[in-house]
C-alpha cells in the first residue's frame, strides 16, 4: 500500500550529468532530411538487418534450393524424359519462386516493426512519412539478388548453362526483382492488417504457395486438366516464369514482358499508397 | 521557430475512441514551457492514447491540441520537428548495434553521416553505452535499453518530450538513472510531459501533475496540492502476535485519533495519518504498551488512495476491453 522514502540517487550512476548537458547543449537543429536521404538511411538500415540477421536469408533460400535438387533429380527423369531436360525447363521457374517466396518476408519483417514500437519512432519524426516503406524496399532488394544468385549458381553448379549467357541472366533476374517490389506491397499491406509477425507468415505462403504451384514453374500448362490450365495460364507468375525462359533460354515472347509490367503497374498502385495509408493510421 | 505561446501543450475537449471504448474522453491540458508534467492513471486510463495523439500518431475524434502554437492535426509536420517520443515500448530497433540506432535517427533527422557518427558517440559516452556501442540492442539490459531510447529522444534536442512509463519494468538503480537523466534534461530547459503509473515517480519529478482515470482528467494539482486533497498517508503496523490486535487497536486510535482500520491478516492494522513523527510517536506508545510489532511502515498515499479519494473507486485492474484499446493504441 504505502511506498517507502524517497530514495537516494543513485550511486556510481552509469550516466554522467556533465557529459548529459554538454550532449543537450551542442545539438543546433539540422535541416530537414529530403525524401530521397531518408529512403536511403532505411535502404541502410535494410541492409544491416541482412547482416545481423543472416538467419531469414537462410530461411528464404533453402525451400527453393531443396526444390531445384528433389524436382529436378527425383522427378525430371518422369516428367520431361531426362533430368537435364527438366532442370532447364525448371531453373527458370525456381528463379521466379525464390525471388517471390522472398516478398511475404517484406510484410513479416514491417509487421515485427510495428510490434516492437520503433515504428511509433520513425513516425513522430519529421521526415517524408512513406520513407520507411520505400527505404525497406531497398534492404528488400538485397535479399532479392542472394535469392536469385543462390539459385543461378546452383543451377550452373548441376549443369545448367543458359543460353542467352549473362546477360539474358540479368535481365530476366532485373524483371522478377521488379515483379517482387510490385508484389512486396501486397504482403506489407497484409503486415498492417494482421496482429503478429506469425499471422503474416502463414497467410503469406498459404497465397504465394497456390500462386507459383498453380502456374508453369514445375509442368508445361497443356498437361493439366481445362479449368486449371485456364486458371495457370492467367496467373501472372506463368507470365513471369515464361518471360524468363525467354530471356534465359531465348525465344522471348513480348506479351509475357508487357503483362509481367502491366501486373506490376497494378499491384503497386492499389498496394503501395494503401500500405502507406494503413501505417500512417498504425 | 514556433509562435510566441506560454504554453508547450494547449489541449481542450481531447476525444479518442477505439471501436466502443472512449480511451480518452475530453482530456484539457495545459503544460507550461520548461516544466516537467505528469500525467497520472492505472493501465487504460488514456495516457498513452493522449500522448501518441500529441505527438501526431493519432489524429483526435474531436477537440484540438497545440504544441508550441502548432496544431497537432494541420500542423502535425511543424509539431513532429519539435517533440520526441520515448514510447512504452522501447522506441529502438532490437536488431541493430546501439551505435547504428543512433547513426539511424541522425541521418533521418537531417546530420551528415560525420556529423551523425559524432553525435551518436558523443550520446553513448554521455549516456554510460559506450562499451556496448557495438552490441546488438537486442542484447541490453532493459536499463541499456531505456538509456538508449532516452538518447535517440535527444539527437537533436527537442523542444518537448513525450516520456511514456519511462521506468517501468526497470530495477531501481536504472530508474534512478532515468530519474536523473529526466532531471537534467528539465534543468536545460526541455518540456517533458511524463506518463506514469506511480505517484512517487510524478511526485519526484514532475512540476504539475494531472490525474487521468477513463478517458478524463479528474485531478490537476501540484503534487503537494494532489497529496493534500487526497488527504492523509497511511501508518500501517503488524503484530507478531494477534492476540494483541484489539489492545494496538484500542492504543492507535488513543494516540492518533482516528479510525483504526483491521485489515483482512489478523496481525495487520493500518490508521490515516499525515505526518511522520505523529507516526512514530504512535508506534512508540505501541510498544511502551508491550505490544510486540513484526514492522511498521509510514507512507504518503499511494495511487490506489488517490483513486480511492478521487474517484470513490480503487484504481482497479483495467478491463479487457480497455486492454484491447491500449495495445491497439500501442500496436
Amino acid at each position: 500500500m504505502s511506498t517507502g522514502p524517497a530514495t537516494a540517487p543513485a550511486a556510481g550512476a552509469a550516466t554522467d550529468e556533465a557529459a548529459l548537458r554538454k550532449a543537450l547543449a551542442t545539438t543546433k537543429r539540422p535541416p530537414r532530411a529530403s525524401a530521397i536521404s531518408a529512403v536511403l538511411t532505411f535502404g541502410w538500415r535494410g541492409m544491416l538487418k541482412v547482416r545481423h540477421v543472416p538467419e531469414q536469408l537462410l530461411d528464404v533460400t533453402i525451400t527453393p534450393v531443396m526444390f531445384v535438387l528433389m524436382f529436378t533429380y527425383l522427378f525430371g527423369g518422369a516428367i520431361a524424359g531426362s533430368t537435364g531436360a527438366y532442370r532447364d525447363f525448371l531453373l527458370p521457374g525456381v528463379l521466379v519462386l525464390a525471388v517471390l517466396f522472398t516478398t511475404v518476408y517484406s510484410g513479416v519483417s514491417l509487421n515485427t516493426d510495428l510490434t516492437k514500437g520503433v515504428v511509433d519512432r520513425f513516425r513522430s519524426l519529421p521526415i517524408w512519412s512513406p520513407a520507411p516503406l520505400v527505404g525497406a524496399l531497398l534492404g528488400d532488394a538485397v535479399r532479392y539478388l542472394v535469392a536469385a544468385t543462390v539459385i543461378v549458381v546452383l543451377g550452373v553448379i548441376i549443369g545448367y548453362r543458359p543460353e542467352e549467357g549473362p546477360l539474358g541472366v540479368l535481365a530476366a533476374v532485373g524483371l522478377v526483382v521488379l515483379f517482387a517490389f510490385a508484389l512486396s506491397w501486397v504482403f506489407t499491406t497484409m503486415g498492417l492488417l494482421l496482429r503478429s509477425p506469425n499471422a503474416v507468415m502463414n497467410a503469406g505462403f498459404m497465397s504465394i504457395f497456390p500462386l507459383t504451384f498453380l502456374s508453369n514453374v514445375y509442368v508445361q500448362p497443356d498437361t493439366l486438366p481445362a479449368g486449371l490450365e485456364a486458371f495457370v495460364n492467367a496467373n501472372p507468375v506463368s507470365h513471369l516464369v515464361s518471360a524468363c525462359r525467354g530471356l534465359m533460354d531465348g525465344g522471348l515472347d513480348s506479351e509475357n514482358v508487357i503483362v509481367v509490367l502491366a501486373t506490376a503497374i497494378a499491384l503497386t498502385a492499389i498496394f503501395a499508397p494503401l500500405t502507406n495509408r494503413l501505417y500512417r493510421r498504425a | 521557430m514556433s509562435a510566441a505561446s506560454p504554453l508547450a501543450i494547449d489541449a481542450s475537449g481531447l476525444r479518442k475512441a477505439f471501436d466502443d471504448v472512449q480511451a480518452v474522453d475530453g482530456v484539457d491540458l495545459a503544460v507550461a514551457r520548461g516544466s516537467i508534467y505528469g500525467m497520472l492513471g492505472p493501465n487504460g486510463a488514456g495516457k498513452t492514447t493522449t500522448i501518441r495523439m500529441l505527438a501526431t500518431l493519432l489524429r483526435p475524434d474531436a477537440g484540438s491540441a497545440r504544441v508550441f502554437g502548432h496544431d497537432i492535426v494541420s500542423e502535425a509536420d511543424s509539431v513532429r520537428g519539435l517533440v520526441s517520443l520515448t514510447g512504452q515500448l522501447a522506441s529502438v530497433d532490437e536488431d541493430l548495434t546501439g551505435r547504428e540506432n543512433l547513426v539511424l535517427i541522425g541521418r533521418l533527422l537531417g546530420l551528415g553521416r560525420p556529423e551523425a557518427k559524432a553525435r551518436a558517440a558523443e550520446l553513448l559516452e554521455a549516456f554510460g553505452l559506450a562499451e556496448a556501442a557495438g552490441r546488438l540492442v537486442k542484447n541490453y539490459s532493459g536499463g541499456m535499453r531505456r538509456r538508449l531510447d532516452i538518447a535517440a529522444s535527444i539527437v537533436v534536442t527537442p523542444e518537448i518530450m513525450f516520456l511514456d512509463e519511462p521506468t517501468t519494468g526497470l530495477d531501481p538503480r536504472s530508474r534512478n538513472q532515468v530519474w536523473d537523466i529526466i532531471r537534467t534534461f528539465a534543468r536545460e530547459g526541455t518540456t517533458i510531459l511524463l506518463c506514469t503509473q506511480y505517484l512517487e515517480e510524478a511526485d519526484q519529478l514532475a512540476d504539475g501533475i494531472a490525474v487521468i482515470d477513463h478517458g478524463k482528467v479528474i485531478a490537476e494539482g501540484t503534487p503537494a496540492q494532489l497529496k493534500a486533497s487526497v488527504g492523509s498517508g497511511s501508518l500501517e503496523v503488524r503484530l507478531l502476535d494477534p492476540e494483541q490486535r484489539p489492545e494496538a487497536e484500542r492504543v492507535l486510535a488513543q494516540s492518533l485519533g482516528a479510525t483504526v482500520n483491521l485489515e483482512a491478516d489478523p496481525t495487520a492494522l493500518s490508521v490515516g495519518c499525515a505526518d511522520a513523527d505523529r507516526g512514530a510517536e504512535a508506534v512508540a506508545e505501541l510498544a511502551r504498551s508491550g505490544v510486540r510489532i513484526a514492522d511498521f511502515s509510514v507512507g504518503q498515499p499511494s495511487l490506489d488512495e488517490v483513486f480511492l479519494a478521487l474517484t470513490g473507486h480503487p484504481a482497479e485492474e483495467q478491463t479487457a476491453e480497455e486492454a484491447v484499446a491500449e495495445e491497439e493504441a500501442a500496436a
